[in-house]
């Protein structure tokens, strides 16, 4: 015998979903800035990927402790890849490294994740065109293009991307990712389009140590310029001349 | 000298033999991918850290020696070499079939090789992988033309050899493009050098001679046609040229990169340190793959014998096998030096030498292709007239 | 007598045809949500169509407001199991599959996207009391 299951009448998948979503943008632009008010009632929203943003992290190595992985727990959650069991295999959006300075013996710890370059290696590399730059300076995977040579992988000088090896279920509606395609950061891009901060930058300055910023490189008025501006910061492997979007001080 | 006759092979006892082995070795390749792809990488030996495995190797020397094989008929065709124009037909199809073989195996080891047309229609051209898509049907056009023009009844030298010429230029670009693939990767200490290039094709040479030595001596035999003393030594001698061609653009290698102190790490890494990759290179390439072929074929006594030129083959072969191991799976065991000047550790193995054992299904894997591109070529025999009846001495003009 | 035994043989068939289409043809699971004004016929032609335009409009372009994505699919699409939760492609009931089944046209969408829709278990609790007619309706068919 089988059970006919009840039918939903008024659940918000009822809603024009579309329109919803569409509404709430337009709401949060009111709220938050209201400088852009008149476009927001436009009508139709803009894409979101702008060329002239630049989207960047600083993290400051000081403040960012040995124990501390609430960056690490944070992008699992919320992109839907496990805390590594495996650790050879497993993909790792973003890892900690613990350093040691080999003249001094000082220690440090920051978070690697993908530096999102101007002048990608991953993006020269791949065939298809698979891994690509945002106008935004968000460097992503389009899994769609993505034949899993892993030429990109030979090609990162930071290790920041991963190979998915096994068969997924459940992935992230925001986050899709399956076996035999490349990975990697991607500054939460889904936050980001909505106006958000990477799950990484919010749980730092939430559990974490306030040790990372997001924000617009190409904005002076952005916190996150003016302190880059203000004090000393370093982008790893400089002598290759990449310009990564993610620069660390105090390191 | 008669004139050469080039006749199909007939199918006999020993050949269908072979074929049957042949056709075990790739039904064995093509269970093992079925299985790689059902479950995912995760049931091979490669990993995150070490993305290019045994199946690269296998494909990259493939793909080398294809090129290599051809250089056969670039010495008679373009170069004017008698003795070697009746090989000069073998010589493009074990090309043609190298290579095939070598791009299965590269082609099935993808994440997504259901995908395959994606990498055909969609070309990202800043991309070395990408122009050497186009390198490689290139390849098969070209070398199938001139193959095409070969067998033609009564087609003008010049056109062949302006065919061969044209051949000969575009496998120099073919095993550019393929050492380029890590000549031009900035990220990594073992690479990153433009002499990766050259080296890949003093490589192609060496590799790709000794397969066609074995090929075409072993067909010979197979088939009871006559293959001249001389003729074999001549190859054997060509063949020691080339592989003290590999010696010498491996040792320039490595003194440049001993000479510069941020390159330090991977190479005292690969030449004292490197455990499994150190005994390759010095045991596997230099020895084996290098200084034995070399005695056994310029020794003044005992490299006229046949059996010199067959084993100092067998020798070229392993030790290039071994060649591309270090260089492929050894260049990424060492680790990234994304910190300069710290010791780092992470949990995804910064700082520390990377692990690899290459699972079974690698192997059946990369011998599929290897029995792919041999059973290629037994099939071109079979249909086409390549193989001459009788490659004596006497009769390619060779004088003893 | 021969020509009354084919006769009876033809209405028979006749009757018969329809509940053999019926048995042959993919039987569409309804969806929630408004209809799409394109009308079926032209999404049953054009989805892939439009959702790869849209697609690379959110990948590459960050338009997130895009009117065919993937996600609306499922959760406007999603058929619940007997769990009352929403089955995943792996099962036969599932939206995608009954046409692709039927067309034996492999999906390449969920070996990377979820195949459910991403809503929490509270919010598929029915937030208003059904009306009596679906509850009897329910109750009978369940006491069959």
């Amino acid at each position: 015998m089988n059970l006919p299951a009840l039918k939903f009448s008024k659940t918000p998948r009822d809603m024009n979903r579309r329109d919803f979503l569409r509404s709430g943008a337009a709401l949060a632009t009111i709220t938050l800035a209201p400088g852009v008010t008149l476009m927001s009632f436009g009508g139709e929203a803009a894409a979101n990927a702008d060329a002239g943003k630049r989207w960047g992290l600083l993290i400051d190595v000081n403040k960012c402790s040995q124990d501390c992985s609430a960056c690490v727990s944070a992008c699992s959650k919320e992109n839907g890849w496990k805390l590594p069991e495996n650790p050879e295999t497993d993909a790792q959006w973003i890892r900690k490294v613990d350093l040691k300075d080999l003249l001094t013996g000082r220690e440090s710890s920051l978070p690697m994740m993908c530096q999102h370059c101007e002048d990608a290696p991953c993006v020269d590399v791949c065939p298809t065109g698979a891994s690509f730059k945002r106008k935004d300076g968000i460097v992503l995977v389009d899994k769609h293009a993505c034949i899993g040579c892993r030429y990109c992988m030979m090609a990162c000088p930071y290790k920041a991307r991963s190979f998915i090896h096994e068969p997924l279920t459940d992935q992230k509606a925001h986050a899709p990712r399956g076996k035999g395609t490349v990975e990697s950061c991607t500054l939460c891009v889904h936050k980001v389009d909505a106006g958000g901060t990477p799950a990484c930058v919010e749980a730092c300055n939430t559990t974490g140590n306030g040790a990372m910023m997001f924000g617009d490189l190409n904005d002076p008025e952005s916190d996150i310029a003016k302190a880059l501006l203000a004090y000393p910061s370093i982008a790893l492997r400089a002598d290759l001349g990449l310009n990564p979007g993610v620069r660390y001080s105090n390191l | 000298m008669e004139r050469t006759i080039y006749r199909e092979i007939p199918a006999s006892r020993p050949v269908i033999q072979l074929a049957v082995l042949l056709g075990g070795f790739i039904a064995a390749a093509a269970g093992a991918v079925l299985y790689i792809e059902h479950n995912g990488h995760i049931v091979t030996g490669m990993n995150n850290q070490i993305v290019w495995g045994l199946p690269h190797v296998f494909a990259i020397f493939l793909i080398v020696a294809a090129s290599g094989a051809l250089n056969v008929a670039s010495i008679a065709s373009v170069f004017g070499k008698t003795p070697y124009k009746p090989m000069a037909r073998l010589s493009a199809l074990l090309a043609l079939s190298l290579l095939a073989g070598g791009l299965a195996v590269l082609v099935l080891d993808l994440g997504r090789p259901d995908r395959l047309i994606v990498a055909m229609t969609e070309y990202n051209f800043s991309s070395i992988f990408a122009w050497n898509i186009y390198l490689y049907t290139g390849f098969f056009a070209v070398v199938g033309v001139y193959l095409f023009l070969q067998m033609g009844r009564n087609t003008p030298y010049s056109i062949v050899r302006t065919a061969g010429t044209v051949a000969f230029l575009w496998r120099l670009a073919l095993t550019t493009g393929t050492g380029s693939i890590f000549g031009w990767l900035v990220a990594r200490s073992a690479y990153d050098a433009a002499i990766m290039a050259p080296l890949f094709i003093v490589m192609s040479f060496a590799f790709g001679l000794a397969v066609f030595i074995l090929v075409v001596t072993g067909m010979c035999r197979l088939t009871g046609r006559p293959f001249g003393k001389s003729l074999l030594n001549r190859l054997g001698r060509l063949l020691g040229i080339f592989v003290a061609l590999v010696l010498y653009f491996t040792g320039v290698q490595h003194l440049t990169n001993l000479y510069a102190a941020e390159h330090g790490g991977i190479e005292w890494f690969i030449l004292r340190d490197g455990g499994i990759y150190t005994q390759l290179f010095w045991f596997g390439q230099v020895l084996i793959g290098g200084i034995i072929p070399l005695v056994l074929v310029f020794h003044p006594t005992g490299g006229v014998k046949p059996v010199s030129t067959i084993l100092a083959s067998v020798l070229v072969i392993l030790g290039g096998l071994a060649q591309l191991y270090v260089i492929v799976i050894g260049g990424q065991a060492f680790p990234l030096d994304i910190f300069p000047g710290f010791q780092a550790s992470s949990s995804f193995m910064d700082g520390q030498v990377n692990a690899y054992s290459p699972s079974y299904l690698e192997l059946l894997l990369g011998l599929g292709g290897v029995a792919l591109a041999l059973a290629l070529t037994g099939v071109g025999l079979k249909i086409l007239r390549i193989l001459p009846t009788n490659l004596s001495d006497g009769n390619v003009g060779q004088t003893p | 007598m021969r020509r009354l035994v084919v006769a009876l043989l033809f209405v028979t068939g006749l009757l018969a045809l329809p509940a053999m289409a019926g048995d042959l043809g993919p039987v569409i699971p309804k969806a929630t949500g408004v209809a799409h004004i394109e009308g079926n016929l032209f999404m049953r032609i054009n989805h892939m169509k439009l959702m790869v335009h849209d697609r690379d409009m959110t990948v590459h372009e960050g338009d997130r407001q895009v009117k065919y994505s993937l996600k609306a699919c499922v959760e406007c699409h999603a058929v619940n199991g007997h769990d009352a939760q929403p089955v995943a492609v792996t099962s036969e009931k599932h939206f995608c599959r009954v046409c692709h089944d039927y067309a034996a046209v492999k999906i390449d969408c969920f070996e990377c996207h979820n195949s459910k829709p991403q809503i929490s278990s509270s919010a598929l609790l029915k937030p208003e009391m059904p009306d009596s007619t679906e509850i009897a309706a329910y109750l009978k068919e369940a006491t069959q």
